[in-house]
């Protein structure tokens, strides 16, 4: 068939399945955006900042399972989705970027809106083309879509020159074919671990007398909440579930002790370092996980199972290294262990209940007068929404808060950025899960900080009715900053006031076409939250007005070990073990 | 002017698809990771593929980790370790002598012979010679054409094909 570059591009993205794209037109792209007028191609949701567009189709993603789609032009648009593209990039996000760039013939001389995309994203994208001929783009967009989503899933980015896509440019002309079964030699995923492996794991699981199961975000990449859920049953090992895990093992489970980390409840920190064994599933030993390394869980055999084979061995040396996927590698595990019974775990057990029953996440109510308490807004929040409701946040002490306070029950119920810690993240991340999910509530739960980058986003939530929810904690401050300002630098405030008194938050929300509500009295926190959960046409922005010196807590300070988790100061009555 | 130190080094045979930019990409991952490389050398094979040679400092990272991050690369197909004894590897150098004497020209003459390198041109008491062997060959050769007066030169970097196995290993 016959057809131009743009319409090409179109179909294949109908061809892939694409059901939305998030975009942003320009120059350069331009000749794709004149082959939608003709009604062909999948839904597109204009944005109002190319960055937004970005962190929708990876909200889109990790809300569905699906690759998200972003179009922008060339230069500053594709500069523009640099962060995003870095953020799905740590954060294994399936993403396909389209560029638009100026013509082939004028790449290299500085032209109008040119930028080297390819160059700039090599390496926060998992891989990325240039394209030349149009004739290579259904197969190329096969494969850009097979890569994201195949193996450990990442962005992948098309570059396309503005040449082969307008269809008044005789370059443009190309004959459709249908993408052939890919096949890149140097790209072939194994999902089944090695047997032996597999057995030698088994071994050191029934052997181990305080285990761990250190649950990664690669467990939801490979759908294995079910196995992990099956697994940890099974075996009677606790779980601690990493903040790219939650809700891969419902936090109402006896099993699941929470969130580890530099901001994990005390219980999860502490049954990793004094563990026996650590079986780590898809996850990373992130540095806001282990701590000081060298320090981190010194009794610890490793299990470690990832489809990245990078990962095994890159921070802490596994005594038994699984290549394979999260899912099938559990399902192997289960069916190896058979009837075998694992050794006793009551001790353990009782350790850490003692634990829990001693150093619950706890914080101090607050007092009449006082600010909202964060913690207890989440709770809120929380209650009065349903029980699937897919929550998103920033990055900062509100991240915190609603990774430690909320409940998670259901997987992929929880969108936020981990590895690159990108501020602005919840607002376009909520919207682009509500348009892949469109029947559930959808919240983000926000800081003052945060919505001034993104808040933009709610325009396009409110044009294209996309209702989704935003808890704005404010607390008048860069929060995290302040907090470690205050921990580990004498408290020396720098340029980490927001207190304005600009932006009006109502105002600002009401402009962009939200319903917008201001909470300072504790007794209005549940009337607004319900008031904000019937509405269905339009989003909505509830300023919560926090204490603005509330600490996360517990916190193990950056580069100290774990065992030096820091619990509120209210816990600190006699010494942490 | 001694750059070949085999303790601290590893040789990686890489072959990738010869696409463009997959220099830029295996050279980007090494900066990116904080590799070091000691030198590279690329062509392509075929209109497929190209091998690259590339011998790395082995205290930057360790090499497993170095060889994993390579092979993530979607344009790379393999990665092989050349162990120096078992591999054929050889690295070219041209060297341009001006010498203070042409009366040195026939010494110098001799040491390339005994290196079994080449006298490409000789003009007054300009020389140009050529080399192909062992780094540490051209290391000693280099070292022994130094009082000779170098004006310029140009190693090219390993390269390295696996050596021939005995039938019976």
């Amino acid at each position: 068939m016959q057809m131009d570059g743009g319409t090409a591009l179109l179909k294949a993205l109908e061809y892939e399945g694409v059901d939305v794209v998030f975009g942003y037109p320009g120059g350069a792209i331009m000749p794709v955006y004149d082959s939608m007028v003709s009604g062909s191609g999948p839904r597109h949701v204009l944005v109002r900042h190319e960055q937004g567009a970005g962190h929708m189709a990876s909200g889109y993603a990790h809300a569905t399972g699906k690759p998200g789609v972003v179009m922008v032009t060339s230069g500053p648009a594709a500069t523009n989705i640099v962060t995003p593209l870095a953020d799905a990039y740590l954060d294994s996000v399936p993403i396909v970027a389209i560029t638009g760039q100026v013509p082939y013939g004028l790449i290299g001389t500085d032209a109008f809106q040119e930028t080297d995309t390819t160059g700039i994203t090599m390496s926060i994208t998992k891989h990325n083309y240039l394209v030349s001929d149009p004739n290579d783009i259904p197969q190329v967009v096969h494969e850009a879509f097979h890569l994201a989503t195949t193996g450990r899933p990442g962005p992948v980015l098309i570059d396309l020159p503005k040449n082969i896509t307008d269809i008044r440019n005789p370059d443009s002309a190309m004959t459709w074919k249908d993408p052939v079964p890919v096949d890149l030699p140097g790209f072939k995923p194994v999902l089944d671990g090695e047997p032996e492996m597999i057995d030698a794991a088994v071994e050191l699981m029934l052997k181990a007398v305080r285990p761990v199961l250190y649950a990664g975000g690669g467990i939801l990449k490979a759908r294995g909440a079910a196995e992990l859920l099956e697994l940890a049953e099974r075996m009677n090992i606790p779980v601690v579930t990493t903040l790219m895990a939650r809700g891969a093992m419902p936090d109402s489970h006896e099993l699941n002790l929470g969130m580890p980390g530099m901001h994990g409840n005390y219980t999860a920190v502490m049954a990793m370092q004094e563990s026996d064994l650590l079986i780590a599933m898809g996850s990373r030993f992130d540095d806001r996980v282990t701590g000081k390394v060298d320090e981190f869980a010194p009794d610890a055999k490793v299990i470690h199972v990832d489809i990245d084979p990078a990962e095994l061995g890159k921070i802490r040396m596994p005594d038994v290294a699984i290549r394979g996927d999260a899912k099938h590698v559990m399902r192997q595990m289960l069916d190896a262990i058979g009837t075998a019974s694992p050794a006793d775990h009551s001790a353990w057990r009782s350790t850490l209940s003692g634990w829990q029953e001693n150093y619950p996440l706890a914080y101090e109510p607050a007092k009449p007068g006082d600010f909202l308490k964060p913690q207890m807004v989440v709770e809120r929040l929380r209650d009065l929404s349903p029980d699937d409701t897919i929550v998103a946040s920033g990055v900062g002490q509100h991240q915190m808060w609603a990774s430690q306070y909320w409940k998670f029950d259901h997987p992929y119920t929880w969108l936020n950025s981990g590895g690159l810690g990108t501020m602005g993240y919840s607002i376009p991340a909520a919207i682009g899960a509500k348009v892949g999910m469109p029947d559930k509530t959808v919240w983000a739960v926000d800081g003052d900080g945060c919505f001034q980058m993104t808040s933009q986003e709610l325009i396009t939530a409110a044009v294209e009715k996309i209702p989704v929810k935003i808890a704005l904690l404010n607390n008048t401050y860069l929060g995290m900053v302040r907090q470690w300002q205050e921990m580990f630098y004498e408290n020396r405030l720098s340029e980490v006031d927001l207190s304005g008194p600009v932006p009006d938050y109502i105002k600002l929300s009401e402009a962009m076409g939200c319903v917008a509500i201001r909470v300072e009295d504790p007794d209005e926190v549940d009337a607004a939250i319900e008031r904000a959960n019937s509405i269905n046409d339009r989003p909505v922005v509830i300023e919560f007005l926090t204490e603005p010196n509330e600490n996360v807590y517990p916190m193990v300070p950056a580069g100290k070990s774990n065992s030096e988790v820091v619990v509120p100061p209210f816990q600190q009555k006699g010494t942490a073990q | 002017m001694k750059r070949t130190q085999l303790t601290r080094t590893h040789t990686l045979a890489v072959f990738v698809e010869n696409k463009s930019g997959v220099l830029a990409r295996v050279a980007g991952l090494f900066a990116r990771r904080g590799f070091n490389i000691e030198s590279l050398a690329v062509a392509p094979t075929d209109d497929r593929f190209s091998r690259i040679t590339i011998v790395i400092d082995a205290e930057s990272a360790p090499l497993d980790q170095i060889k994993k991050q390579l092979d993530k690369l979607i344009d790379v197909i393999d990665i092989v370790e050349l162990s120096p004894e078992d591999s054929a590897l050889r690295e070219m150098v041209l060297v341009r002598l001006e010498l203070d004497d042409e009366s040195k020209v026939a010494d110098v003459e001799a040491l390339v012979a005994g290196f079994s390198g080449s006298v490409l041109r000789v003009r007054d008491v300009q020389m140009m010679l050529s080399l192909s062997s062992r780094p540490e060959d051209l290391d000693s050769f280099l070292e022994k054409l130094e009082p000779y007066g170098v004006a310029e030169l140009q190693r090219t970097g390993a390269i390295a094909i696996p050596g021939i196995q005995l039938a019976n290993e």
